[in-house]
């Protein structure tokens, strides 16, 4: 992994040098992470890098993982998809699983931390440890319309919280907690981001049959029904008709996330046999999914619902045109016209597809401007600047604070 | 370099980093945004006002604040959207003063066209107020004349030019920017202060202004 210092030709010296003037403030305080998973997910890809960042400017921060079993996990699947808004049958025997495994890592979870950091509802009900140290819970999920049983559920916890942290404006919600709003981010030097030869992505198409002649439109998500997979082979569909193009679908699966093997069988059938559809289960696999982005024409992100849709801004990283949905954070990461094109429909996500396909210097203007976007909003270093802000706000309360 | 550009006092760099806290307060009509205009904090109207500056550096001109931009485009009032744009920001010394400015242009549009106040944001694309917290500290960069001023400003973060030209006129209230405000007083040279603080910050994007100070400087002092 890369060290703090190597960011530096990316974002400029002053910038690192401010958040060693920053992390000098934390100094003594130790901050505990808490989530569901190690491996998979945004969350974890998140922490695996903050965690060891935040050690090199010289702040304790830890990384502790609570235990569930299947039963537990599904529960907690099936309260992700409600707090995204789609329906979903919640029993009371639901929120019994729930609180019978939050019991026991109640019981053997040490909260060490002076800031104890909980991300996503999995974690929650830790709170009721919560002694003279500060806690905030980070909502990576899109809970601009919850399904009501489960937020409320949620909210009791979360109403103990010192504070809350939201990836959009939408999602927060009328709190007795502050609430801040902090973007998620990428690494640019990480596997996934980093600048690949054109000798590693040939050989990545090779491997998975991919012509390098025929653009491709590629949508990498997880097998996930919030991420409409159907819906991007419908929209491809259309723009076939037109121009002969190919589309990958693929993505990685994650342990808290049973439901990923479904979605994928059903996607392999909607494509039948159509052999410019590829659909890659890539475990991760960050440089291949890498230079997945980097081969195609257009990258596609048709999610109905979304956290924040780090995706988006892999592509725009690499300077990728974007038709992205407007949902959740994707509208922060994509000004309409500017860094991207947002879409609100199948009909409208092939229209967007085909006006860049047809249109390569208009699609390379978006890009570089993503790029830019990206640049100066939700690289890593801005991210962990952001979350020693966080912590040093939980001990000054006012709107200006001299540090 | 000549002596006269030696400081009495060396210039201080800060840097000034913020966080967005959320208000949960949003607006789905102009009626509704007007009536939170009215009572959210400063800190709230200070960040719909600047936080496109910090944000959007690739686009130049940057759409001057959210008010417009919402407006124009979740409302579709194009020319309630202009008239907001084109609030001469500069002119404010105080963010009381640049929120009754706002109030009024939107009371004024809503006295012409009363028929505005009937139209709603799609869902999801509701106004909503976030507050800025401001924290700041010193960077590690003093200047003792002209020159080494220049040599930091080529190189320090556009968030500590931002502090010195945005944040300590109109947020701390100080008569000038913090440049102007040394230049003049510290270095005693009039002429380039006044002709820094004519600039219209609003107008560029910061790396443009951080040319065009350091332009203004080697101009006139030939370093």
């Amino acid at each position: 992994m890369a060290k703090i210092d190597e960011y530096i030709p990316i974002v400029g010296k002053p910038v690192i040098d401010d958040l060693r003037l920053l992390a000098d403030k934390l100094k003594g305080r130790v901050i505990q992470h808490i989530n569901s998973t190690r491996l998979g997910g945004g969350v974890a890809e998140i922490l695996s890098r903050m965690v060891p960042f935040l050690k090199e400017l010289g702040v304790d921060a830890r990384w502790d993982v609570i235990k569930g079993g299947n039963d537990f996990f599904e529960v907690t699947k099936k309260f992700h998809n409600a707090l995204h808004g789609s329906p979903q049958d919640i029993s009371g025997g639901d929120f019994d699983i729930f609180m019978q495994a939050s019991r026991a890592n109640i019981n053997e979870v040490d909260t060490y931390g002076d800031i104890v950091f909980v991300h996503d509802p999995q974690p929650v009900a830790l709170i009721e440890k919560k002694a003279g140290n500060k806690w905030i819970w980070r909502c990576h999920i899109d809970i601009s319309n919850p399904h009501l049983k489960v937020w409320h559920f949620l909210k009791d916890f979360v109403a103990s919280y010192d504070a809350a942290v939201f990836s959009a404006p939408g999602f927060s919600q009328r709190l007795p907690v502050r609430q801040f709003l902090i973007s998620p981010s990428i690494d640019p030097l990480s596997d996934k981001n980093r600048e690949l030869s054109r000798e590693i992505i040939d050989a990545v198409l090779r491997k998975y049959n991919i012509p390098a002649e025929k653009p491709i439109i590629t949508q990498i998500s997880r097998f996930d029904r919030l991420k409409d997979p159907a819906g991007v082979i419908d929209a491809y569909r259309l723009v076939k008709k037109y121009i002969d193009c190919q589309l990958i679908l693929a993505g990685g699966a994650a342990v808290d996330d049973p439901e990923g093997q479904k979605v994928l069988e059903e996607v392999r059938e909607k494509a039948q046999n159509d052999e410019d559809i590829h659909i890659l289960l890539l475990p991760q696999s960050d440089i291949e999914v890498n230079a997945l982005q980097r081969a195609s024409a257009v990258i596609l992100q048709k999610s109905l619902r979304e956290g924040f849709g780090l995706t988006v801004s892999e592509a725009l990283w690499k300077a990728k045109p974007v038709v992205a949905s407007n949902v959740g954070g994707i509208p922060l990461q994509i000004k309409h016209k500017n860094s991207g094109l947002l879409c609100h429909s199948v009909e409208g996500a092939a229209f967007a597809v085909k006006q860049l396909l047809n249109n390569p210097r208009f699609a390379l203007k978006l890009g570089e401007n993503g790029r830019e976007h990206v640049k100066n909003n939700f690289l890593i270093t801005r991210h962990l600047k952001d979350y020693i802000l966080l912590f040093l706000s939980l001990y000054h309360p006012e709107d200006i604070v001299y540090l | 370099m000549d002596d006269k550009y030696k400081a009495n006092e060396p210039f201080r760099f800060f840097t000034r980093m913020h966080l967005s806290e959320l208000t949960g307060l949003r607006a789905s009509t102009l009626s509704q945004l007007l009536a939170l205009i009215k009572e959210i904090p400063g800190s709230s109207i200070y960040h719909h006002t600047h936080r496109f500056l910090l944000q959007y550096q690739y686009l130049s001109p940057e759409p001057p604040n959210d008010f417009a931009y919402w407006v124009s485009e979740a409302l579709g009032e194009d020319e309630l959207g202009e008239k907001l744009s084109s609030i001469d920001t500069i002119q404010y010394s105080t963010i009381r003063s640049l929120r009754e400015k706002i109030i009024q242009v939107i009371e004024l549009y809503l006295k012409d066209d009363p028929l505005a106040k009937l139209k709603f944001s799609r869902p999801g694309e509701e106004f909503h107020f976030i507050k800025s917290i401001s924290f700041v500290l010193a960077a590690n960069y003093t200047a003792g004349d002209l020159k080494e001023f220049a040599q930091v400003l080529d190189k320090i973060t556009l968030d500590s030019i931002y502090y010195h030209i945005f944040e300590a006129r109109l947020r701390l209230e100080r008569s000038s920017n913090d440049f102007s405000n040394w230049i003049e007083h510290s270095l005693g040279d009039k002429e380039l202060a006044q002709k820094i603080s004519r600039l219209d910050p609003y107008s560029y994007t910061l790396e443009e202004l951080r040319r065009n100070i350091i332009a203004l400087i080697e101009k006139q002092a030939i370093i």
